[in-house]
């Protein structure tokens, strides 16, 4: 925690919970899915169902998988823009969920080139987040540094393959974690970063055999 | 865990280098966030204008997002151009109502603002700041040493307890707010390092215990009156700690003594409009007709 957490961040309100929280949430999962989403359906759970409309929740998440910061001035437009810029988007307000943290969302999303991602996340308070699932892997994603996403078969080489292309390119790896179902089935791995990765790096940790795909995920800070 | 800070600490040092606790807060903090004074000052300086800029729009008289209140600021302040205007304030704490309500409003209406310490609390500081414009003949670049000041004494409060309405009700959020405010009050007013601290003290003391209840979970009521109300509580504190009056408890102690009251406090008054004014019949009533249930 530092100074600029105190007097800051400069934000769209009403609720850095309910509000900010939930752009970066969106911004996440629109990173995540690495297109531009064309359809979004985004189911809520808790107080972000209960409190939607109030707190602009709703304006927020389409806002941040528009690719908006949660200070862009357009949020409180951000339901007429979606439609604007294409994103058939539709809101489900869940009466119970399988969830039991208060604010919750999942996104199903579908971007421009058919890519289908079903991306789960919580808003912990203060703007804080955590994307806890990917197509179903359990994950822990908190977006504040940069990171590197790759879904790959479970398998003996690939995490230090892609530490050692990492290191060769002189980028320094600040936490990394492999998130899977089933010994030997497929695996997520999160890498964060000190430095943004760059496009550069994809290619060449795609080409490992075994990884299926890669994702570069930019700081939502 | 995050190193526990010291308001005391702070005045000591400020004191020991014969500087005001202000000018002591930028050049530590410029060292703290690796920045040079000058870029602190900037970014300061940018929130200075977000704020301005808030108070400014939330005086255009919109209904908030969740439709509980909104036109409240712009009352105030058509209010104070009649000649029929009873001032029984005072312009200084009537310009702080103003601008608190403003910049609630603002909130509320998803306009953009400066969390500070949260998004709920964000009136509080800016109200009493720009209340203290003109009185003190305040630039902006005055004003953004006042957010330092502010910012150092939210750093030791968030170390020693916590700015969450969740965690410690609404002491944590409007009254370390206030006792935000009160510092940065009594520091551009040219108070001594140790004034700066009873400033803080002082508006804490009469901010504990207070509880978090939004009704229908919005922040709107009561959180907008509220912040209103904790300006001029930072005002009235500031100008005490100025006249020489002392906190009998020490800043610190008051901070460790929130951070006790927000853990006895039953989770029903902690933002989860399960008991104050958020159960209000008129609330419940308001709640059942406006929200979705689940
Ligand atoms: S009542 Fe709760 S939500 Fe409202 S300002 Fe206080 S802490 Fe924030």
């Amino acid at each position: 925690m530092n100074l600029f957490d105190i007097i800051g961040p400069i934000m769209i309100g009403p609720s850095s919970s309910h509000t900010a929280g939930a752009v970066r949430l969106g911004l996440l999962a629109r990173q995540i899915l690495g297109e531009e989403p064309v359809k979004a359906v985004i189911d809520l759970y808790g107080s972000f169902a209960r409190t939607c409309k109030g707190h602009g929740t709703d304006a927020a998440l389409l806002a941040g998988l528009l690719g908006w910061r949660p200070d862009d001035g357009r949020i409180p437009r951000a339901l007429d823009e979606a439609e604007k810029s294409g994103l058939d988007y539709s809101f489900n307000l869940a009466e119970t969920g399988e969830f039991v943290h208060p604010n919750t969302v999942l996104f199903h999303l579908t971007g421009a080139g058919g890519r289908y991602g079903r991306i789960g996340g919580v808003s912990l308070g203060g703007g804080r987040i955590s994307v806890n699932n990917i197509d179903g892997f359990p994950v822990e994603l908190s977006g504040e540094l940069n990171a590197l996403l790759t879904m790959h078969e479970d398998r003996a080489g690939i995490v230090s393959a892609v530490s050692s292309i990492l290191a060769e390119m002189r980028i320094n790896i600040a936490g990394m974690r492999v998130f899977r179902r089933q010994k030997g089935g497929l695996a997520a791995m999160i890498i964060e970063t000190d430095q943004p990765a760059g496009q550069k790096v994809r290619p060449i940790i795609a080409a490992i055999p075994g990884i299926n795909s890669v994702r570069l995920i930019n700081s939502i800070l | 865990m995050e190193k526990i800070l010291s308001l005391q600490d702070f005045v000591e040092a400020a004191a020991a280098q014969g500087m005001s606790f202000g000018a002591y807060a930028l050049k530590a903090q410029a060292v703290e966030l690796e920045i040079g004074e000058s870029e602190l000052a900037g970014q300061m300086f940018e929130c200075v204008e977000v704020m301005r800029a808030a108070a400014r729009s939330g005086l255009r008289g919109q209904k908030t997002r969740g439709g509980l209140a909104g036109g409240d600021a712009q009352k105030i302040f058509r209010a104070r151009a009649q000649k029929s205007y009873i001032n029984i304030t005072g312009d200084i704490v009537s310009d702080a109502i103003q601008t608190a309500l403003a910049i609630g409003e603002a909130n509320a209406s998803m306009g953009k603002i400066v969390a500070a310490p949260t998004a709920g609390a964000s009136g509080v500081i800016p109200g009493v700041l720009f209340a203290l414009e003109k009185p003190l003949g305040l630039d902006d670049a005055a004003i953004g040493k006042g957010l330092v000041v502010a910012g150092v004494i939210g750093l030791v409060i968030a170390s020693r307890a916590s700015l969450s309405g969740a965690v410690g009700g609404c002491q944590a959020e409007c009254g370390s707010a206030a006792a935000m405010a009160a510092g940065a009050a009594a520091d551009l007013a040219g108070g001594e390092p140790a004034v700066i601290a009873h400033a803080s003290a002082i508006a804490m003391k009469a901010m504990l215990g207070l509880i978090c209840d939004p009704v229908a979970g919005l922040v709107e009521v009561p959180c907008i009156k509220r912040n209103a109300a904790a300006a001029v509580v930072a005002l009235t504190a500031a100008q005490m700690a100025l006249a020489g009056i002392k906190s009998f408890i020490p800043a610190d102690e008051v901070f460790d003594a929130m951070k006790s009251v927000g853990a006895s406090l039953p989770p029903s008054l902690k933002e989860t409009s399960a008991g104050g004014i958020a159960q209000a019949p008129t609330a419940l009533a308001w709640a059942k007709e406006h929200l979705h249930a689940d």
